[in-house]
């Protein structure tokens, strides 16, 4: 490799991170890699909604109290508050600890449930993003089997 | 090849929905036979539109089960009716299928 082909290397990967750099913002409701891949609740929060969300009562999390198996935990999140934007689900001890995001559009129910994994007993927190503002419900959920391994 | 099944249905003018897809959701964290680590490949976005309406928009990470199960409900939907769903793979792969409204 001479000078020349190393300083076009440069050039090149420079432009290319000054891109990535530039590229617009995509919609609020594109996958936020930062939120997903951000290894603690608190980043993964900051990333996803910009800060903490106030724990509230409207926000229902229905979650097992000992889930037998980590591999498949069942939850469900609903509120009653008005203007509701998009439900998170947390899980604070997983390695990337927010699980899933749900958009809700006008005239769908913010009410859903998926199953998640969990790697070990952890507390799991319902993010609800409602007229701007953010709320949350956290219930702890007890693992006897993880489900992180293989 | 379809990989969502879907059981929809309508009642008093909303509709239920509980849709389910055959998906390994690989974590990145677990590791093969040979101890190298399986690289991550999951479902990342699923959206259901109803009539040309999105009614469902999900983002999910590894943490969602292998084989994720959700279910929502939206306002709207009749007997018969269709339902388009649209998935897209971490890998960059994806797809679009469609359910029915019973």
């Amino acid at each position: 490799m001479n000078r020349r082909t190393v300083v076009k290397a440069i050039a090149a990967s420079g432009a290319l991170m000054g891109m990535g750099a530039l590229m617009p913002r995509v919609a609020l409701a594109a996958w936020n890699k930062d939120a997903f891949s951000a290894k603690d609740q608190a980043s993964a929060m900051n990333a996803l909604y910009g800060g903490s969300a106030e724990a509230s009562a409207n926000v229902m999390l229905k979650a097992p109290a000992i889930a037998e198996n980590g591999a498949v935990v069942p939850l469900s999140v609903s509120t009653d508050l008005a203007d509701v934007e998009s439900v998170a689900i947390f899980i604070e001890n997983n390695p990337t600890p927010l699980a899933a995001q749900f958009m809700v559009p006008a005239g769908t129910n913010a009410d859903f449930s998926t199953r998640v994994r969990m790697g070990k007993t952890t507390n799991v927190t319902a993010v609800v993003k409602a007229g701007g503002n953010t709320y949350s419900a956290t219930s702890e959920v007890k693992v006897t089997i993880g489900g992180c391994g293989g | 090849m379809a990989i969502f099944r879907v059981k929809a249905k309508a009642r008093k003018g909303s509709t239920d929905v509980k849709m389910m897809a055959k998906h390994e959701m690989e974590t990145g964290q677990r590791k093969g036979k040979d101890g190298n680590l399986i690289p991550a490949k999951f479902l990342d976005t699923v959206t259901v539109s109803h009539g040309g309406k999105v009614v469902f928009e999900a983002n999910l990470g590894t943490a969602v089960s292998k084989n994720p199960y959700l279910a929502f409900s939206f306002e709207g939907g009749a007997k018969g009716e269709n339902l388009d769903i649209a998935w897209t793979e971490n890998s960059g792969a994806s797809g679009t299928e469609s359910g029915d409204i019973k």
